[in-house]
């Protein structure tokens, strides 16, 4: 089993061999985890924040999110259904990825992952989804023709009950797994945190903080995420948002970004002050390679800024179309500045040797399977999903009476 | 479809499926080649090696001998084992380089630089560790550590997530680009479970490679730890490497 290896592959690796700073072990040329596992811990953490705004509504009552509750539970349905496929495409052996179910190592904290996720998916989400979405199944299959009919039929798995009792228990239902939901989600990005937090060979990684700093994160990427679906939806239907819906999710926004600025600045404080070995190559390493992406992207254009912007939209009461404006370019700004932070440790972790004597470098292919492109599709694929889930499960009510609007 | 077509497809596949079916077999009988023999017993053995780094002349054969031994793709990005070369000078700055890199020797010798201190090679490979990171990651346990505290990896069960490639300190692991699997150091135990030593070690010239057992007595390398001042890598780390240095300097990582 030898020769050449792939043409592109020596070209990759000769490239970022030539780039490489001070000296590295032979074996860290080759990044190992590139742009796909970026996306990954991206749109899990879409997923985990999605859900978890809105749980407000279900778990704390938070009566102006209602608006958005489908909105969020679809938007968490439709990452949710990517989330798996970039770890599946970066595998060697994609084929035999049923191993990790099948055959899972327990101590390793990928192999649960995949228990995790299914249990999310299978066990919350779309458990959740139904309940929440029965009352309405029911009608549409009985108002729908021809196909349609069936397809609803079989969505609301044929239940045709419409009793104020079993309304009543959907909602409880609902309720329950909301409340079991919450820990799921934090379990969910807490996990994804811990896969890297748990590597003590890396130091940029290994942080007990990595989990709950990942958690944090993603609560701001998803309920952004929301926002800018929201404003978003009622651009392209032309329809008036409801401003305190808004509002309310700006706050918990605001919120989430001070604990997520607080922690990861913790973080940086706590690894400056302690200023053990790998500080050195850590500071070279964000001063140069991580300059761009971490200060500028992720801390000032990603996080102070919005920061700052949606302080001022509660400080000074601006009018609706400005807010709408001034929100919609913050969410932008903030699902950049998560996705630099996920760069920044996947990739930040990978550019600096474990002799903590060099730097290495990253070039990104633009097409293939570990590509640019591919990143761009799957983090276009939720949208596609979106439209679909949009289209099936309408997030708005049939009925005036009913309390969700969005 | 019709039924005759159906079945005149089933026919046709059944047979080639019993054709496909033959490839692993070829791929296990050239397994066994390397297997142990029938009367080795793994638990009786607990291997390591020793590395005298003042013996060590950077000579880059067991480098060679490697990649010719384990079919190690010849690029310069994938090293089971390899030659690192540090120079201290006298202000305390010490330069890595990587030997085994190098597309040609150099020609002519390095001028003097009276403000070096001391250079010296380090030979490094996989640490063997008695509590490996790696083997801890790995999610489907396609890497593991047999009774003789060998680390290896299962090819024909490894998914190729790179966990275990993240998780080893000492980068000694890559994937292989033709298997598409983590690949790294066995101690080339298609050898040493014969009673050969590790290629390494064979043509090493200087014997600054010990290879040893260390439930043997009177062993080599049980020796090389008792006369020696010994140090291994990276052991705050706590992962217990079987691979024990004398003379290291404190500037290697």
């Amino acid at each position: 089993m030898s020769g050449a290896i792939p043409q592109g592959l020596y070209e990759q690796l000769s490239h970022q061999l030539s780039q490489v700073i001070g000296f590295i072990y032979p074996n860290e040329v080759e990044t190992q985890w590139a742009i796909l596992i970026v996306v990954y811990p991206y749109i899990t953490g879409i997923v985990a924040g999605a859900f978890i705004l809105a749980s407000l509504v279900k778990v704390f009552n938070v009566v102006e999110v209602q608006p958005i509750y489908r909105l969020a539970l679809l938007t968490a349905l439709a990452f949710m259904l990517v989330a798996g496929m970039p770890l599946q495409l970066h595998l060697g052996h994609p084929e035999r990825a049923y191993e990790i179910f099948f055959t899972p190592q327990t101590t390793s904290a990928m192999a649960m992952f995949g228990f995790v996720y299914l249990w999310y998916l299978m066990g919350i989400l779309l458990i959740e989804i139904w309940f929440e979405y029965r009352q309405q199944l029911i009608l549409m299959a009985r108002e729908a023709k021809g196909l349609m009919k069936g397809v609803y039929s079989a969505l609301s798995l044929f239940s045709k009950d419409l009793s104020p009792e079993a309304l009543a228990f959907d909602k409880k239902a609902s309720k329950v797994i909301t409340i079991i939901g919450i820990p799921s989600a934090f379990l969910l990005h807490g996990y994804v945190g811990f896969i890297f937090g748990s590597v003590k060979a890396n130091p940029w990684w290994g942080s007990v903080l990595m989990p709950i700093v990942f958690l944090m994160s993603a609560i701001v990427s998803g309920i952004a995420m929301v926002m800018f679906l929201y404003i978003l939806l009622s651009m392209l239907r032309n329809e008036k948002l409801d401003m305190r819906c808004l509002d309310k999710i700006g706050l918990f926004l605001m919120v989430a970004i001070i604990v997520d600025f607080a922690l990861e600045s913790l973080d940086y404080i706590h690894r400056i002050y302690q200023s053990e070995e790998s500080i050195g190559i850590l500071t070279q390493l964000v001063s140069s390679k991580l300059f761009t992406s971490l200060v500028v992207v992720q801390v000032l254009f990603g996080m102070l800024l919005p920061l700052l912007v949606i302080a001022l939209v509660r400080i000074f009461r601006l009018n609706e179309e400005l807010r709408k404006l001034l929100y919609f370019t913050s969410s932008l700004l903030i699902l950049l500045g998560i996705f630099a932070m996920r760069w920044n440790v996947v990739i930040g972790g990978q550019l600096y040797s474990k002799s903590l004597r060099g730097l290495m470098a990253y070039k990104m292919e633009i097409t293939g399977i570990e590509s640019l492109v591919m990143a761009l599709a799957l983090l276009a694929l939720p949208f596609v999903f979106l439209t679909v889930l949009f289209w099936l499960l309408p997030p708005r009510w049939m009925k005036t009476n009913a309390p969700g609007t969005a | 479809m019709n039924k005759r077509e159906f079945l005149r497809q089933v026919v046709s596949f059944l047979p080639a499926a019993g054709l496909l079916r033959m490839f692993p077999e070829t791929a296990e009988a050239k397994e066994l080649i390397s297997a142990p023999t029938a009367d080795y017993d793994p638990t009786k053995h607990w291997y390591g090696m020793g590395v005298d780094v003042d013996k060590c002349i950077g000579c880059n054969r067991c480098v060679e001998a490697c990649k010719a031994e384990n079919a190690v793709p010849e690029e310069p990005f994938y090293f089971r084992t390899w030659i690192e070369r540090y120079k201290i000078r006298s202000d305390g700055e010490t330069t890595v380089e990587c030997i085994s890199t190098r597309e040609a020797p150099p020609e002519q010798a390095e001028p003097e630089d009276p403000n070096v201190v001391r250079t010296f090679f380090v030979p490094k490979l996989c640490n063997q560790c008695a509590h490996p990171p790696c083997v801890q990651v790995c999610p489907v346990g396609a890497t593991f550590q047999t009774s003789d505290g060998v680390v290896l990896v299962d090819a024909t069960r490894c998914i190729g997530c790179r966990y275990c490639i993240q998780a080893c300190p000492y980068g000694a692991r890559y994937l292989n680009p033709h298997t598409r699997t983590a690949d790294k150091c066995t101690f080339c135990y298609h050898r040493i479970t014969k009673g050969l030593l590790p290629a390494c070690v064979e043509v090493c010239p200087t014997e600054a490679r010990i290879f040893g057992d260390f439930k043997g007595q009177a062993d080599r390398l049980v020796r090389f730890q008792r006369v020696n001042q010994i140090s291994v890598l990276k052991p705050d780390l706590n992962t217990e490497p079987k691979v024990l240095y004398a003379q290291l300097d404190g500037e290697v990582r």
